[in-house]
């Protein structure tokens, strides 16, 4: 293990921005996806949300604080959750997922499907997933690690997890699960805090400034008076962090400094 | 008891062109891929994939063995994005059905139960609605009055599984920690084969797993085939883990025609005693 000393770096302000998505959930699923997601879970677990169930990343429940990519790690396991069980999870309700985006829009519409026509993609992505079901039933944020216009784009090229004017369009019944928390990128935090849940900008994290996540994002973002900083991460996330959840630093490869 | 053992040819030769067959496993996970190998090595085509995706729908695919793939994802697990999966659909020269992995679990359940659809809240507002799929909503007939997505039976003529261990009547155990969607795919076809690790005694089942392990019973399957290494280079555990090193060099023969070929005549034109041997020699 290499100790890690020094400022806060911004791969571990995407950390705590991603913890923070679970803040208050109380006793639910925390589903992280992505490596940043992953530690941000398992350090709100560790801190403020200890109530959090989470996975291993694999089929089973585990209680203790797990390195992340670290094989063999000691596992304290409360319980099986293969593929089934999940979609007992994710029908049934109390659970908040964490997922990326190739794609997203104004709305919090998401693509990870394709790029281009649906019959003969410019570029087949991963497909759908569990991004409809995900959505439409349980609160689910994004990450991106990657800030840009491809990303945050007018018009994605197809819907996969469902934004705020789908939702409106299936009307209160339907949609009634539906809740999009908030997007972590490499840059700030978004949400859909407005009055027709149109994204935005919550925070930057520091050293980045409001044009510049105005000039990543190719859709019009609702910018308020007085946008925040993203907090950094305590004295003691910081240890847990370097020391107990990400020892090997991988965080520092999803989003260098 | 019967007896249901049978070779890798005789379940290559139960399929028929244009035929919807249904693979087991999950991603690069214990994958019928000796099966897989031995459809590769016959004349069927125009096949329908019904899979949780991985080297499975990659293979079949460059081969030219499938029209349509229905799926969720279809993934390489440690490489994120199937690399022949790809290019088949980016030249058209295959179609896709897309769904949602949970839709996916519910058309498998309905076939498995001879209803024509379930309901769901699975892909309500999001493009699976649009996509030409057929994918159609029904009200509810109850005082609530809701919409659902009806989530059609995914009917399947023949469906594909490996296990751990199994016996020769066709009760099939596995020994990870998921046993993933492979018994549905069972129940929803017609006809059904599984390649197991080892056949044992149907009295020596419950020497490695609890009787929970036994996820498949007789009932559902038509033929059991012995196949050491079957599921390679997907993961098997506890048997064998995932042959990264291998599964980087399937991945790498989708960079050119002659990477390709490649990799066809070393591991594909090849049975699979021969190729079962080839896989050793490398490793050791």
């Amino acid at each position: 293990m290499i100790t890690r000393s020094g400022p806060p770096t911004r791969a571990e302000v995407c950390a705590v921005a991603c913890a923070e998505a679970w803040r208050g959930d109380g006793e639910i699923l925390a589903n992280p996806i992505g490596t940043i997601p992953m530690i941000g879970g398992r350090l709100a677990k560790a801190t403020f949300e200890p109530d959090l169930v989470m996975t291993d990343g694999e089929a089973t429940l585990v209680e203790n604080i797990v390195p992340v990519g670290v094989p063999g790690a000691p596992k304290v396991v409360s319980g099986w959750n293969p593929y089934r069980a999940m979609f007992d999870v994710v029908w049934n309700g109390p659970r908040h997922v964490m997922m990326g985006a190739t794609q997203i829009d104004v709305y919090g519409n998401q693509n990870i499907a394709f790029i281009g026509p649906a019959e003969r993609p410019r570029v087949q992505l991963l497909g759908f997933r569990g991004a409809p079901g995900n959505t439409v039933n349980n609160t689910t944020s994004y990450w991106v690690p990657n800030h840009s216009p491809k990303v945050f784009v007018e018009r994605v090229d197809a819907v996969c997890g469902i934004g705020y004017d789908r939702a409106a369009e299936l009307g209160p019944v339907a949609a009634r699960f539906h809740r999009l928390a908030r997007v972590v990128t490499n840059l700030a935090v978004l949400d859909f805090d407005t009055p027709d849940h149109r994204m935005r900008l919550a925070s930057v994290h520091p050293g980045v400034t409001v044009a510049g996540v105005v000039a990543a994002t190719g859709f019009e973002l609702v910018i308020p008076a007085g946008v925040a900083t993203s907090r950094l991460p305590t004295g003691d996330e910081l240890r847990l962090i370097r020391e107990e959840i990400d020892p090997l630093g991988l965080a520092e490869q999803e989003v260098p400094s | 008891m019967p007896d249901k053992r049978c070779t890798l040819e005789d379940v290559a030769a139960e399929l028929r062109d244009g035929m919807t067959i249904g693979i087991g496993g999950w991603g690069s996970r214990r994958k019928p891929m000796a099966m897989v190998r031995a459809i590769l090595r016959s004349p069927v085509r125009d096949l329908t994939v019904v899979s949780y995706g991985g080297p499975d729908v990659g293979l079949l695919c460059r081969a030219g063995k499938v029209r349509r793939v229905v799926h969720a994802f279809v993934s390489l697990d440690s490489i994120p994005l199937e690399p022949h999966f790809r290019a088949a659909r980016q030249s058209g020269e295959v179609e896709a059905t897309q769904l949602d992995e949970g839709m996916m679990l519910l058309g498998l359940q309905a076939a498995a139960w001879r209803v024509p659809f379930l309901p769901s809240r699975v892909g309500l507002g999001s493009d699976l609605m649009r996509l030409g799929t057929g994918v159609r909503t029904i009200r509810s007939p109850y005082a609530d009055g809701e919409e659902f997505v009806a989530v059609p039976a995914l009917e399947l003529d023949v469906a594909l599984i490996h296990m751990n261990r199994g016996d020769i009547g066709g009760t099939g155990q596995y020994l990870g920690i998921d046993p993933y969607f492979d018994d549905l795919f069972c129940l929803a076809a017609s006809r059904r084969f599984m390649s197991v690790e080892r056949i044992v005694a149907t009295e020596n089942l419950l020497d490695e797993g609890p009787v929970q392990s036994l996820r498949i019973n007789r009932l559902m399957i038509d033929g059991v085939v012995e196949t050491p290494g079957g599921a390679h280079f997907t993961s098997c555990l506890p048997d064998y883990d995932r042959d990264e090193a291998f599964q980087r060099e399937y991945a790498a023969s989708a960079r050119s025609d002659e990477a390709w070929d490649g990799f066809r005549s070393n591991y594909l034109d090849v049975d699979e005693a021969a190729y079962q041997r080839l896989c050793q020699e490398q490793r050791a």
